[in-house]
């Protein structure tokens, strides 16, 4: 149990990485409901002028919020979550490679106390998320109650 | 074709019910890559306070992409799905979402603006239960990326 009390703004919950590949992308896609061929056909990503195969912002999103469900204990506890989409994550698919176990892109994320609120005992936690070097989610913002 | 500004204000009724399986949240636990074992372990929910196991935080994500479908396949809306970009998003939990809810989900128009040649779309999902208890409220800001 994380006690409200022991929070300082600025600490730092902790960090992670997460890997994502093409066939991480089908299953969320299947998951999730969302088929956009963006994040799952190369060709026509690059017809709508991508680079390649873009990871779903909602992967990425839903991916590094693990972060805190686990720092925090219970998953209920985040009761908002916000993010904005900056930057797509390309996930490319190497000649050669195997789709299924190939590394794929390294999505990083380090969450700090940005805001503690004493009257509703709740901190937020604020997610800096980056996937080649670049920022991919700005303002990524959850609040946890405790 | 741009984005029908007329839209704004204009509220998509709740379809059909969507009721949340114990094997969809784990499955979309796998998929988003979580391990929090609340997700996945009936007795690690239990061991919380809930009746089943937890959907992951952005889970709700599901419910309202089916409500804003309703709006981009809305031949009336000028939307071209391929040009969708996501740009904003956010998850308000009014309790979390646990296998065995029934939920349904009304969508709201709130804002369309120009950007550039595109344009910016901001829809709100409120779910339910099917008894009326609020469960979640989603915002989506859409960029629609104009046709070059």
């Amino acid at each position: 149990m994380i006690e409200f009390d022991s929070l300082e703004k600025g600490q730092v919950i902790g960090s992670h990485t997460v890997q994502v590949n093409r066939a991480d992308l089908v299953r969320y896609a299947g998951a999730s409901g969302d088929f956009n061929p963006i994040h799952w056909n190369e060709r026509f990503a690059k017809e709508v002028e991508l680079p390649s195969v873009i990871a779903h912002g909602m992967f990425t999103m839903g991916s590094v919020i693990d972060l805190v469900s686990q720092w925090v204990g219970n998953p209920g506890a985040i009761i908002d979550y916000q993010t904005r989409f900056t930057k797509p994550v390309v996930v490319e698919d190497p000649e050669g490679s195997n789709p299924s176990e190939h590394e794929g892109t390294t999505i990083s994320v380090e969450g700090k106390v940005g805001a503690l609120d004493a009257e509703a005992r709740t901190a937020r936690i604020d997610l800096a998320v980056s996937a080649d070097g670049a920022k991919v989610l700005l303002k990524c913002q959850a609040v946890v109650q405790l | 074709m741009g984005i029908n500004p007329d839209l704004v204000g204009r509220i998509y009724p709740a379809g059909e019910s969507y009721q949340v399986g114990r094997e969809k949240i784990r499955e979309f636990a796998a998929a988003t890559k979580a391990a929090n074992p609340a997700h996945y372990d009936v007795q690690a929910a239990r061991k919380l306070g809930y009746s089943d196991v937890v959907a992951p935080p952005t889970f709700a994500i599901i419910i309202a992409q089916r409500a804003d479908a309703q709006l981009i396949s809305d031949p009336a809306s000028g939307i071209d799905f391929s040009r969708v970009v996501h740009a904003d998003q956010r998850f308000t939990h009014h309790r979390p979402i646990v296998a065995g809810d029934e939920l349904l989900a009304e969508l709201y128009v709130d804002q369309v603006r120009e950007m550039g040649a595109g344009a910016m779309i901001t829809t709100r999902a409120e779910i339910t239960t099917a008894a009326g208890e609020k469960i979640a409220t989603t915002v989506s800001s859409l960029l629609v990326r104009a046709e070059d």
